[in-house]
């Protein structure tokens, strides 16, 4: 469906007619997605607009839920609940800034105007999402388990890497076509909320269980795989969906 | 064309309640365990169906707006988005009450297909505001088929995760209609048709109504002279779309003749 439509598809012809010193090769899709991911990082880089208030953000749940629970420390079930809880949260902070600057300065009428894949859009808009969540995760889980945490990080650690990869992966998918539906309404801030909390459902529930057994006091590992799948699953069909239907939302 | 067959439809729907109604009190075996509370299983478990193919259905109508740029797929998609709704609300309710009379709390957690349910419901309930907070109707129809077509994929996703999500405390005795016994199958299969035929009436209702008004709202802009919209609106516009106006039926000629200098009829109204 994408490529029929996208300009790059139609633009050697045009090209080879228009202009005879210039090579107008369409830019592949790799080389558009690094040039849009190099400039979302640069932006973030010069604002800092996303990432550190994400992360106090996170800080302060944490420090809510100390004094909310009246604990401590947590572990098992309630530790993976206020981990996720507190990622999913911070990160629709994120899911909300991430098309303002897009939205409201031109970014997407820029875009629309370059001759390349629209998709592109979409995967470089992952990707920013992805590394703005797991630079916050960098700063967020530590802190979880220096504010919070009973049981020692480093025990869980590597399987609670690639739980949160995956689920990082789903929240950035569905953070970005959330972002994009939600940023050309009116009550933008809240839609994007609305919308996301009940996607990320699918995604507490594998993150949660999977992570739960990890951070319990007897740490037990290996029996997370059934929930491993659940969330690499969502992901996948996640993507294929957000990547079906994304286009349509940059047409104007 | 829109209000074709709705007269036999009403009367197909009134009938196969009647017959619903008298299998569900007359015919079928009281429950041994959960007795005369068990009858509202033929209630509720045609509404979740009925609901979520509803929801499913919304989102292939949107796919076939987005294919098509056809405003009418639009409309469809949306009546069906938003019976589903309602449907969705009755089966909360009754969910509800089922589970207070059997199990004795009106929420159960442990009960996965509820969960998924409520679940689905939120999400959808976006669906209205959504369509409410974009101006642009072109934008608002497109926007709401995009999460038309996510939210339904979502549905089958959803409840693949929450039922995996929850061990199986409580026995699915009524789960599906496979293990029941021969009467209450066939009387919860004809509960089944008639709310099914209900939910088709209604949708034809609401979209007969829906382009009556937007027929009359044509006829009084021509009228009174107005060419500006009449405030933002969540349904979407048939009238407005550019270039259709010719496959709209009776709306443009009449438009047309009666443009030429007839006074205002009023305030058009909302």
């Amino acid at each position: 469906m994408s490529p029929a439509r996208s300009l790059a598809s139609e633009r050697p012809s045009e090209g080879s007619a228009l202009a005879h010193d210039m090579p107008l090769r369409p830019p592949s899709l790799t080389g558009t997605v690094a040039a849009l991911l190099r400039k979302e990082l640069l932006v973030e880089l010069r604002t800092l607009g996303s990432v550190p208030s994400m992360s106090l953000f996170a800080m302060s749940t944490f420090v809510i839920f100390h004094f909310a629970l009246n604990r401590n420390s947590v572990d098992g079930d309630l530790a993976a609940g206020i981990l996720w809880v507190t990622l999913l949260f911070a990160a629709i902070l994120g899911v909300n800034r991430l098309f303002v600057a897009d939205a409201d300065q031109g970014g997407f009428d820029a875009f629309l105007l370059a001759p390349v894949d629209r998709s592109a859009m979409f995967f470089a808009k992952v990707l920013t999402l992805l590394a703005y969540l797991l630079v916050f995760e960098l700063i967020a889980v530590p802190a979880f388990g220096l504010l919070l945490l009973g049981p020692s990080l480093s025990a869980a650690m590597p399987e609670l890497l690639l739980i949160l990869l995956l689920g990082d992966l789903g929240v950035a998918v569905i953070g970005t076509l959330v972002g994009a539906l939600a940023v050309h309404t009116r009550a933008r801030d809240l839609l994007g909320a609305l919308l996301a909390l009940p996607l990320f459902v699918p995604i507490v529930i594998g993150g949660a269980r999977a992570s739960s057994p990890l951070l319990a006091l007897n740490h037990h590992a290996g029996s997370s795989g059934r929930w491993l799948a659940t969330l690499g699953l969502y992901d996948l069909v996640f993507g294929l969906i957000a990547y079906a239907v994304f286009d349509f939302l940059l047409e104007d | 064309m829109y209000g074709k067959g709705l007269r036999t439809l009403s009367f197909a729907t009134v009938a196969s309640f009647f017959l619903a109604l008298g299998l569900v009190f007359f015919y079928a075996p009281l429950e041994a365990e959960q007795g005369f509370l068990q009858k509202i299983f033929y209630l509720h478990v045609p509404l979740a169906i009925v609901a979520l193919c509803g929801f499913v259905a919304g989102g292939i109508m949107a796919i076939m707006h987005l294919r098509t740029r056809d405003q009418r797929w639009d409309m469809r998609s949306y009546v069906a988005i938003h019976m589903s709704l309602i449907f969705g609300v009755g089966t909360l309710i009754t969910g509800s009450i089922w589970a207070k009379g059997s199990w004795g709390h009106w929420w159960v957690w442990s009960e996965p297909t509820l969960v998924s349910f409520l679940i689905v419901f939120l999400l959808y309930a976006i669906y209205q505001p959504l369509r409410f907070s974009i101006e642009d109707s072109e934008r608002q129809s497109r926007y709401a088929s995009v999460f038309a077509i996510v939210a339904g994929a979502f549905v089958p996703l959803n409840f693949l995760a929450v039922r995996l999500s929850t061990e199986y405390l409580h026995p699915r005795v009524l789960g599906s209609s496979s293990n029941l016994p021969p009467k209450m199958r066939l009387t919860f299969l004809v509960c089944l048709a008639a709310i099914a035929l209900l939910y088709i009436t209604l949708c034809k209702f609401e979209m007969t109504a829906k382009h009556t008004r937007s027929q009359v709202r044509a006829l009084r802009r021509a009228l009174s002279g107005e060419a500006s919209r009449l405030g933002r609106s969540a349904v979407p516009t048939l009238d407005q779309a550019p270039g259709r106006a010719a496959g709209m039926g009776t709306g443009t000629p009449s438009a047309s003749v009666a443009s030429s200098g007839a006074p205002a009829m009023g305030r058009p109204g909302v």
